[in-house]
């Protein structure tokens, strides 16, 4: 793939993708996805993952607890709406700021180790954030409640008089609720994707791809790896953070939930199950992820009934019994049965099943090519 | 002094689950190379063996008594289990001691459970990277603690510990200090004894056997054990059902002491990888040490005194000590040289 990139593709690859982006709403609304709340977590979940793959797609690092990182983005935001007022601009850069200085911190003792130990040091540090969120820092996390924005908090720069409606975050006056919350996370999403491709293709791409194929041998050219997976790690870390935002800015509200080791578990999922490593990919899992959660957590056995009612009758109610565990309540089930389903069979994602399919048709189609030029030959 | 004594009476029995947990996980990591993060689910389906095995015992046989009627006039329902009826005192003694009966139930279920695991799928990810091992593994504890969650339901499931085991020992008393001032279960010292013997039994096993000897053996070299001519793949489905036993025998008496719901596995599971980690990946002793040690730690950080101190540091002194253990001595405790060394 890397050999037939060139900076006009890129671009054309860009625009494609920033055209997609900003028609979900059209061509996602047969597939009953049309509706602002569920794109938003698209865009926000696939800006969470794209900044994942940067660390864990280009330098092999497992991480475990990225999760934290999403939460201090997010109770970041939650304080720069009550400190500096309900516009979403300064929440982002002011989350994307922390949540880069709590991944250097991390990043820096973590990644003096490699492999599994790696994986546990992160989990570590993300279990102790959440414990912590959860008691002794309950005056900056509010606890269990969960961090809100008050009427009676300062918020300097539009006071706090003023609001009579409902706190949600503005910028000019646009409400970052519904379809324009969407499009301002399509467009955070945007240049996120723009910087993670100008990541890949520059040399500093590389030499995090070097850091994953053979450390030992960077290091025998001279080169510490050390400070380009550090800045890999920080630089998700801030991704993170601005996806901890975005749900913030969406919706005011900042829970410690969010940094428990399941969700970095999730942001693990979306990335492999769209393909570590590729650009899109992360992105397409995201998506899928949030998706089926929303459709197949909505399914009940009434749906299921008229789903199977095609089948005779001794057949369907044993296959509704059946797929009703994989639904509504029991949709984690689904999710972990894909995930164990992807890592078995496509280790490379949906990405790889893709490129495999093409695959298939070029072969078919280079087979066909030398067997009608040599037809007439004979 | 008695407040240190209790806290560390408190801290044994919660390590002895950490170490058994972490005994399992490392056997595994050690002969297989893999690591498991589906082992907490283990402990989880070990635990609810206990439960389905006391609610067969419970199911009851409803007759009326035809005499006798109830404040609202009907005829007084008198619920006997089934055992109860048909066995009598023995059907009684059953359902007493359900917990610990549940152990025959459970080590067949657990050998079964781990040896189509270790067949079915640990088996085809021997060569595959640990980033795959641990994802796939997860995938699978998902999928476990999903299915538990839909038949047994999301709450936790009480099981009581038998009545002669029920109340609290004043060992402070015995001791020589004030009575009640000591006081501990004598279930947590049922299981403080349990987690010793099979602690002391699978040691015993691979340091006495010509098994164990085979699989020490392979820990050590699993190539040229295999150049021997000896099939260690087939032992090490053994040792991977063993350590699935492990985790469900730690899981099945610890229900007394913590009602069983469905994620009480991740809950251990994170636990129990600091655990292995802080021993040093692949030594068992130090897994047990870790265990216990860990344990210890943590019922003497959530003591009142030194919570005024460090406000919250029961909360993230295990991480903490498995962060700094990492980082000063990176190879654990008690950790083999050579072994994930980076």
């Amino acid at each position: 793939m890397s050999s037939r990139t060139s900076p006009a593709r890129d671009y054309l690859f860009f625009a494609i993708f920033a055209v997609a982006v900003l028609t979900m709403p059209i061509w996602l609304a047969p597939v009953g996805a049309g509706y602002p709340d569920l794109l938003q977590k698209f865009a926000i979940y696939g800006l969470f993952a794209t900044g994942f793959n940067i660390l864990f797609g280009l330098t092999g690092y497992l991480s475990f607890g990225h999760a934290a990182f999403l939460g201090v983005g997010s109770y970041t935001a939650v304080w720069s709406f009550k400190l500096l007022g309900m516009n979403p601009v300064p929440a982002a850069i002011l989350a994307i700021v922390a949540s880069g200085i709590f991944a250097l911190a991390i990043g820096y003792v973590s990644l003096r180790r490699s492999g599994i130990y790696f994986s546990i040091l992160t989990l570590a540090f993300a279990q102790m954030s959440y414990n912590l969120a959860y008691s002794v820092l309950t005056p900056i996390t509010n606890g269990e409640t969960g961090l809100r924005v008050l009427r009676s908090d300062p918020r300097l720069f539009d006071g706090n008089g003023s609001a009579d409606g409902p706190l949600i975050a503005n910028i000019f006056g646009y409400e970052m609720t519904g379809w324009g919350g969407f499009y301002f996370c399509a467009i955070v999403l945007l240049i996120g994707f723009f910087i993670a491709q100008r990541i890949f293709r520059s040399p500093f791409g590389i030499m995090l791809r070097a850091v994953k194929t053979n450390q030992n041998r960077m290091t025998y050219t001279g080169l510490n790896p050390r400070p380009y997976t550090l800045a890999a790690f920080v630089i998700s870390g801030m991704y993170a953070g601005l996806a901890g935002a975005l749900l913030c800015i969406t919706d005011p509200l900042a829970g410690a939930e969010r940094m428990q080791w399941t969700a970095s578990g999730e942001v693990v999922l979306m990335t492999i199950l769209g393909g570590a490593g590729t650009l899109l990919g992360p992105i397409f899992g995201a998506a899928l992820i949030k998706y089926f959660e929303n459709i197949f957590s909505a399914f009940n056995e009434q749906t299921l009934h008229e789903i199977f009612s095609f089948l005779p009758d001794f057949l369907e109610g044993p296959v509704v019994a059946v797929s009703s565990l994989f639904v509504g309540e029991g949709w984690h089930l689904t999710l972990g049965a894909l995930f164990m389903l992807i890592v078995i069979f496509l280790p490379g994602g949906i990405m790889e099943g893709v490129a495999r399919i093409g695959r298939l048709f070029k072969r078919v189609s280079t087979k066909a090519e030398p067997n009608r030029s040599t037809a007439p030959a004979e | 002094m008695d407040v240190i004594i209790l806290q560390l009476l408190n801290g044994l029995d919660k390590g002895g689950a950490y170490a058994l947990i972490a005994l399992g996980l490392t056997l595994i990591f050690g002969t297989l190379g893999v690591v498991n993060f589906a082992h907490g689910a283990l402990f989880m389906l070990g635990a609810f063996c206990a439960v389905s095995f006391n609610k067969i015992l419970s199911l009851e046989l409803i007759t009326t008594d035809p005499d006798k009627t109830t404040a609202w006039g009907t005829p007084l329902e008198i619920r006997t289990p089934y055992v109860e009826a048909y066995l009598g005192d023995f059907g009684h003694w059953v359902l007493n001691y359900s917990v610990p009966v549940s152990i025959l139930l459970a080590i067949p279920v657990m050998l079964l459970v781990g040896f189509v695991m270790e067949r079915g799928l640990i088996k085809h990810f021997y060569n595959r990277p640990h980033a795959d091992q641990i994802l796939v593994t997860f995938g699978l504890a998902i999928v476990l603690q999903e299915i538990i969650k839909s038949i047994f339901g999301a709450n936790p499931i009480p099981q009581t510990a038998p009545e002669t085991v029920r109340g609290a020992a004043d060992i402070g008393a015995a001791l020589g200090f004030d009575p009640g001032v000591i006081v501990y279960p004598y279930w947590r010292m049922v299981y403080l004894g349990f987690s010793a013997l099979v602690i002391a039994a699978v040691f015993a096993f691979l340091q006495f056997t010509t098994f164990g000897m085979v699989v020490r053996a392979g820990m050590a070299d699993r190539h040229t054990v295999g150049l021997l001519g000896i099939n260690i793949e087939r032992r090490f489905t053994i040792v991977f059902a063993i350590a699935a036993v492990v985790a469900g025998l730690a899981g099945v008496m610890y229900t007394p002491i913590l009602p069983p719901d469905y994620h009480m596995g991740m809950d251990f599971l994170v636990l129990s990888f600091v655990v292995v980690v802080v021993g040093g990946m692949g030594s068992l002793p130090g897994a047990v040490a870790a265990g216990f040690l860990l344990g210890i730690l943590q019922s003497f950080a959530s003591m009142n005194e030194i919570k005024a101190i460090l406000p919250g540091i029961d909360q993230i002194i295990i991480y903490l000590v498995a962060v700094v253990i990492l980082l000063v001595r990176p190879r654990g405790l008690l950790g083999r040289k050579g072994v994930m060394e980076n």
